[in-house]
């Protein structure tokens, strides 16, 4: 029974080892699962999820899993049969348990609506409710949909108080579902990486130290000097507008790459092109955002300026005041960016368009034109030369 | 079990953070805790050890905290001084080794309980040194060549707030537990252990003020339980009625002595307009 819970935990997505399952048979041979649902479900938790990002997934996977079940823990606090842990890690379902289970649709059903769930929700992820994963709503509506009619763990067993806590899927907010950034994205952003020290000196400068001694005449001078770290300074713009689309995924692990490679990494979005204002949050970039001068006020010319977006648009979105698709700009969208490459000598642009399509489109030539050419497609070649660019 | 944590008369503890503390206590494993700022994560380790009665070490961390200051220190520069002053003490490698809050929880002559704060403010590879210790709960001092166990496998309680994320190998020694913003019941129960003779009308305006505070959308900051326990210290020290609290309070758009609560002027700011705005759509 636990090692299906367990494949299943891990077919979810909820990085689970061996360690931390034979972590859990031991608690529970410690009596520390006390025979209720609702006990076994948090010490399960405990042991086998580290990161509260996967405690939605973890609740899905425990709904579904133990979906009829959790009439075996009322069984089992009647009976009480001493060896029942032991049999845990083995325990196959009595005829009896298979045809609840079957009467609950059959397990491959099951995990079929599992499995379709998940598809889903990546569909409507990319769909653009929810971008670059900044923590944010969970985008799918989970209850409801499902063309089977098999309803995962929404309605409850004759233990009600017990299935509340993971049918109220209170960390769905948590689940950020951003796949981590390829390696070699990673490998190339280090290149970026300029180290300098700064800070506590809390290092001893040896060669510092022995000349300083030297002077001296043999009487320790101790030197101390602070470490080395990166200071590398990024400020990222993506574009997050409709024709982004079909990038979403690349991009996703372009910035989660860059998010966990920089200390001082700012990012904000845009529509197409730069504006009078920016946004970090894209839920509410209506009414929270960040004036472009402001930003340049903020962060020091020291950044590194990275454009992400396709640029491709109408070319009065670039030219004209008022040519922005979503409201009325003053002054036109070159200014705009000009005022930015200004302030940033460092600067470049990633296009995810391939490099082929990029004569076809009018306006990537004209941001190219007006980015002294600083433009590179998304690929690792790209990344390489723009990386050359900002440095 | 006797040995049980059940939170104490001043720590409101659910029942899954109970599970979550006894299972790490049984099977003496770390317990890695996560939250919020302010939910009570620092706090939760002085009162393991108040209730299991048991010895308290903490170690705090900064960004400049190496995994060996918890172990120990060898002192080589005082060393390399008293060597040039004929200093007696030099002859003795012991005299300069000095003990980190691991190593005084180790040699604890009953079970301890040690606190390792924040956790994520520390370099990149510091959980990574730390992976032997923990698990083995030993580390070996390569000057005096001796190997450290501990005499009772202490319990060890690690706090994070999410900074850095921390290595896979380092998680999978630990037990894991989130503590989640608690909700109105628990939040009653916790206001109730630290103000008892608070009067009913003002905890329910101020729970329900704050509660409304933490929904507002885009704060940079929300309050959380120990911001919400200063500001009703301060509602009750200045003796605040109930029905001060009242958002229909015509003069005041936003709530008395708000300091305690927001914490930075943006968030003052947007709150002013947002309550504005309400009172405007109401009339």
């Amino acid at each position: 029974m636990l090692v299906k819970f367990f494949f299943m935990l891990r077919k979810t997505g909820v990085p689970v080892s061996i360690t931390e399952l034979l972590t859990l048979l031991e608690a529970l041979k410690a009596g520390l699962g006390d025979l209720s649902a609702e006990r076994f479900y948090y010490l399960a938790r405990t042991c086998l999820v580290k990161d509260e990002r996967f405690y939605d997934r973890y609740d899905r996977a425990f709904a579904a899993h133990f979906k009829g079940v959790e009439d075996l823990f009322s069984a089992l606090q009647r009976d009480l049969p001493a060896d029942w842990l032991e049999n845990l890690g083995v325990r196959e379902f009595s005829d009896e348990e298979k045809a609840q289970i079957e009467a609950l649709g059959g397990w491959d059903k099951l995990m079929e609506t599992l499995k379709k769930r998940l598809e889903e929700q990546k569909e409507r992820h990319q769909g653009g409710s929810k971008w670059i994963g900044t923590a944010g709503t969970s985008p799918y509506g989970a209850y409801g949909f499902n063309p089977e009619g098999v309803r995962i763990g929404q309605d409850g067993g004759r233990n009600r108080s017990a299935v509340k806590v993971w049918d109220k899927r209170e960390f769905a907010n948590l689940d950020d579902k951003v796949e981590l950034g390829t390696r070699n994205i990673k490998i190339a952003l280090r290149r970026l990486r300029r180290f300098a020290r700064q800070g506590v000196p809390d290092e001893l400068a040896l060669a510092d130290t022995i000349d300083a001694t030297a002077r001296s005449g043999g009487w320790l001078d101790i030197r101390m000097q602070a470490e080395r770290r990166n200071a590398i300074k990024i400020l990222l713009l993506l574009d997050i507008g409709g024709s982004m689309d079909d990038h979403v995924k690349t991009c996703e692990e372009l910035f989660s790459a860059a998010k966990s490679e920089f200390k001082h990494l700012e990012h904000f979005y845009f529509h197409n092109f730069i504006y009078e204002a920016l946004w970090k949050d894209n839920r509410r970039r209506f009414n929270q955002h960040t004036t472009t001068t402001e930003i340049i006020r903020t962060y020091g010319s020291d950044y590194k300026l990275i454009f992400v977006g396709d640029a491709t648009m109408s070319p009065y979105e670039i030219t004209h005041a008022g040519g922005s698709v979503e409201h009325w700009n003053a002054e036109p969208g070159s200014v705009w960016l000009d005022r930015l490459i200004k302030h940033y000598p460092k600067f470049a642009w990633i296009n995810p368009q391939p490099q082929s399509r990029w004569r076809q489109t009018a306006s990537i030539d004209m941001t190219r034109e007006m980015l002294e050419g600083r433009m590179y497609p998304l690929t690792l070649a790209g990344l390489d030369q723009c990386i050359d660019a900002l440095t | 079990m006797a040995n049980q944590f059940r939170g104490t008369d001043r720590y409101i503890a659910t029942d899954e953070l109970m599970a979550a503390v006894n299972a790490a206590v049984v099977l003496s494993r770390p317990l890695l805790i996560k939250g919020e700022p302010g939910t009570g994560k620092t706090l939760l380790a002085t009162e393991i050890a108040r209730s299991l009665n048991k010895p308290f070490f903490e170690w705090h961390i900064k960004s400049t905290t190496k995994a060996q200051q918890g172990l120990y220190e060898y002192d080589a520069v005082s060393r390399l001084r008293d060597s040039q002053l004929g200093d007696p003490r030099v002859k003795d490698i012991h005299n300069y080794i000095l003990k980190g809050n691991l190593w005084e929880a180790f040699d604890c002559e009953q079970q301890p309980v040690l606190l390792i704060d924040e956790i994520d403010k520390a370099d990149i590879e510091f959980p990574n040194d730390l992976l032997r210790e923990l698990d083995r709960m030993e580390f070996y001092v390569y000057e005096t060549r001796e190997t450290v166990r501990a005499k009772h496998r202490p319990v060890i309680v690690i706090t994070s707030n999410n900074e850095k994320e921390l290595p896979d190998a380092f998680l999978r020694r630990c037990f894991f537990h989130y503590i989640r913003f608690p909700d109105t019941a628990t939040m009653t129960q916790i206001v109730d252990v630290h103000f008892p003779n608070l009067k009913r009308e003002l905890l329910h305006e101020a729970l329900t003020t704050f509660f409304k505070i933490r929904e507002t959308p885009g704060l940079k900051k929300k309050p959380t339980t120990s911001e919400l326990l200063d500001w009703i210290k301060l509602l009750v020290t200045d003796d605040i009625p109930p029905e001060a609290l009242r958002s229909d309070d015509a003069k005041k758009l936003i709530p008395p002595l708000y300091g305690a609560l927001l914490k930075n002027e943006q968030d003052v700011h947007l709150f002013e307009q947002l309550v504005f705005l309400n009172r405007r759509n109401a009339r």
